[in-house]
């Protein structure tokens, strides 16, 4: 089990984290998911060993890893961009974690060759030992930086924005390939996102962060379907705001029905299609503020500048701040 | 030929490219050539004697020396300051950068004289060396400090923006895969800046051969033992052994054309092997 105890980082006036608590169970599929700045990075380097906290503790399994350094932690860290080692081939790289332990550690040359021929396999690189990093995708060059960190059999395989540098479709792909792995394996895995999809579709648990401080922590299900503050469920899923009594009510756009009596009114500007649907956007006649929803894509669509009324099915209230 | 918004008339490039080479002719090929020209003026024999005179050699020795101290030296701080300065934060990081320019904006007998006021006769620890019959200024150690301190930001200043570049996620990698930190500079970092390492080290290699200001006011000019080759050559001009000077300059020319020629294939590969990254 990893647990991570009221630990707070400070950057010079910058205050990274304040306060955060955290635990993860064996096995789990973990996202840490937040915009730019909300601290998510910082988090998953602290648990790495990469930086250190000013306060508060790290456990790995019970034991207080808080002074190791990175080496001692036994954890395996997918860089953003790689940072795999372009002077040496794809099988160098992946080696590496094993060709530089101490001597008496240290297996026989054959049997590093043959490890790392097995990783290249694992992640459906077989036979691209022999190349330079350079010469890789980058759907490639991820799986390689994947298999480095895995090498060393790690307690702990910690991933930062592992598809953020990647194309749609590759992502795509990658991310399901990614899941799989992680079934097959079982290994403790953390990895940090600013994409509610790609946390959503991944994880087992979704820890959604902002400013520095855990909001919410829960199931891709929970954190969607039960946000608990406003931050959460504006930035999970789209979201329309809208004024209402004592509060801000929030509610989906495929949670609206369109009623003949009753609801709000909606001035039609803007009608496409969106998946299975028509997505249809507009302002509020009453008040002027802008939102979307869903209509059944057997309807007609209305046309801009129409006027439809709007009930939200299922709506949520959020106090002010 | 395609048009674009920076194409000028034929008439102004023409106009400009002969500048640009009537400029070059003028002060860079002009000048080599009557290097040559002189130094053979009495033919190849007299040449290879102005060479082979015991102070002559005795200059290209002490010169060769000194850039084989001065130059390993400025390997290691080089590396060390750039390492430094890319990869940590922590106070008085901008003033050492500043401080690393300095042998570039100060005048070399200025730098000189900086090491005579400090360990000359009359220097700071003039007296103390005295007393300990230690010699720096005029002798070999005092040509040595002045060198490597003129020569000290070619290795830094090349590094330190290519290391910047590169950031720390290859060391950080490195360590997460449970390399030591001698293991991550070897196997990691210095592969990595091969390239830029060997482009600072031949710029400072031919700086170290070629500083006059800096190494004159230290030497002493004593022949045959602090004389290295740019101030064997200013001793031979003025006393008007014009092949003997020249033939010895053109040694100089040569490094310098050598040195030239190794820069542009070191920046042929520099950019081969940081165009394939990523």
């Amino acid at each position: 089990m990893i647990k991570v105890q009221n630990i707070t980082k400070r950057f010079g006036d910058f205050a990274a984290l304040h306060g955060i608590d955290l635990e993860i169970e064996d096995g789990e599929f973990v996202a840490l998911l937040g915009p730019s700045g909300s601290g998510k990075t910082t988090l998953l380097r602290i648990i790495a060993g990469l930086e250190f906290q000013d306060g508060g503790e790290v456990y790995f399994g019970g034991e207080d890893v808080s002074r190791l350094k990175v080496a001692d932690r036994h954890v395996g860290f997918v860089f953003q961009q790689y940072a795999l080692f372009r002077h040496m081939t794809v099988a160098e790289n992946v080696a590496f974690g094993l060709s530089v332990k101490k001597r008496r550690d240290r297996p026989s040359k054959a049997e590093i060759r043959a490890r790392a021929d097995e990783l290249l396999r694992l992640v459906q690189l077989e036979g691209l030992g022999a190349r330079y990093p350079g010469q890789l995708s980058g759907g490639q060059r991820q799986r390689v930086a994947l298999a480095r960190a895995l090498a060393i059999e790690p307690k702990l395989l910690l991933l930062d924005e592992p598809f953020g540098a990647l194309d749609a479709k590759v992502r795509k792909d990658l991310r399901r390939w990614l899941r799989d792995l992680h079934k097959q394996m079982g290994l403790t895995s953390i990895f940090v996102t600013h994409d509610q999809e790609e946390a959503l579709e991944l994880a087992d648990r979704v820890v959604v962060m902002d400013h520095g401080k855990i909001e919410q922590v829960g199931t891709p299900e929970e954190i969607y379907m039960n946000p608990r503050t406003a931050f959460v469920s504006h930035f999970v899923g789209e979201t329309n705001r809208v004024a209402g009594e004592g509060g801000e009510v929030h509610f989906r756009p495929h949670d609206v029905d369109v009623v003949e009596e009753g609801g709000e009114t909606v001035l039609v500007d803007n009608v496409f299609r969106k998946g299975g649907a028509w997505r249809v956007e507009g302002a509020l006649v009453e008040t002027g503020l802008l939102v979307e929803f869903d209509m059944d894509a057997a309807l007609a669509p209305p046309a801009t500048g129409t006027e439809v009324r709007i009930a939200p099915r299922r709506s949520r209230l959020f106090n002010p701040a | 030929m395609k048009l674009r918004a920076t194409t000028e008339g034929r008439l102004t490039q023409a106009l400009l490219i002969a500048l640009a080479l009537a400029f070059l002719a003028f002060f860079l090929l002009l000048p080599l050539v009557a290097v040559f020209s002189e130094a053979l003026k009495a033919g190849i024999g007299a040449f290879v004697a102005a060479i082979a005179t015991p102070d002559a050699w005795a200059a290209i020795k002490l010169t060769l020396l000194i850039a084989a101290i001065s130059v390993p030296l400025n390997v290691v701080f080089g590396i060390a300051a750039s390492w430094a300065i890319t990869k940590f934060s922590f106070p008085g990081k901008s003033l050492l950068i500043t401080l690393i320019d300095l042998p570039f904006s100060v005048s070399p007998v200025v730098s000189g004289l900086i090491f005579v006021l400090l360990f000359g006769a009359n220097g700071l620890f003039g007296h103390w060396l005295a007393e300990h019959d230690l010699k720096i200024i005029f002798a070999v150690p005092g040509i040595v400090l002045a060198t490597v301190f003129i020569t000290f930001p070619f290795v830094a200043r090349e590094l330190i923006p290519l290391m910047m570049e590169q950031g720390k996620d290859d060391e950080e990698a490195a360590l997460s895969l449970g390399a030591s930190g001698w293991q991550t500079f070897w196997h990691v970092t210095l592969p990595n800046i091969r390239w830029g390492l060997l482009y600072g080290v031949l710029l400072c290699n031919a700086r170290a051969m070629g500083e006059f200001g800096a190494v004159s006011v230290v030497s002493g000019h004593i022949r045959g033992e602090t004389n290295t080759m740019p101030l064997h050559v200013e001793i031979l001009y003025n006393e008007y052994d014009f092949v003997g000077a020249f033939a010895v300059a053109s040694l100089l020319a040569g490094l310098a054309l050598v040195t030239l020629v190794a820069k542009s294939v070191l920046e042929w590969r520099f950019d081969l092997h940081s165009g394939a990254k990523h």
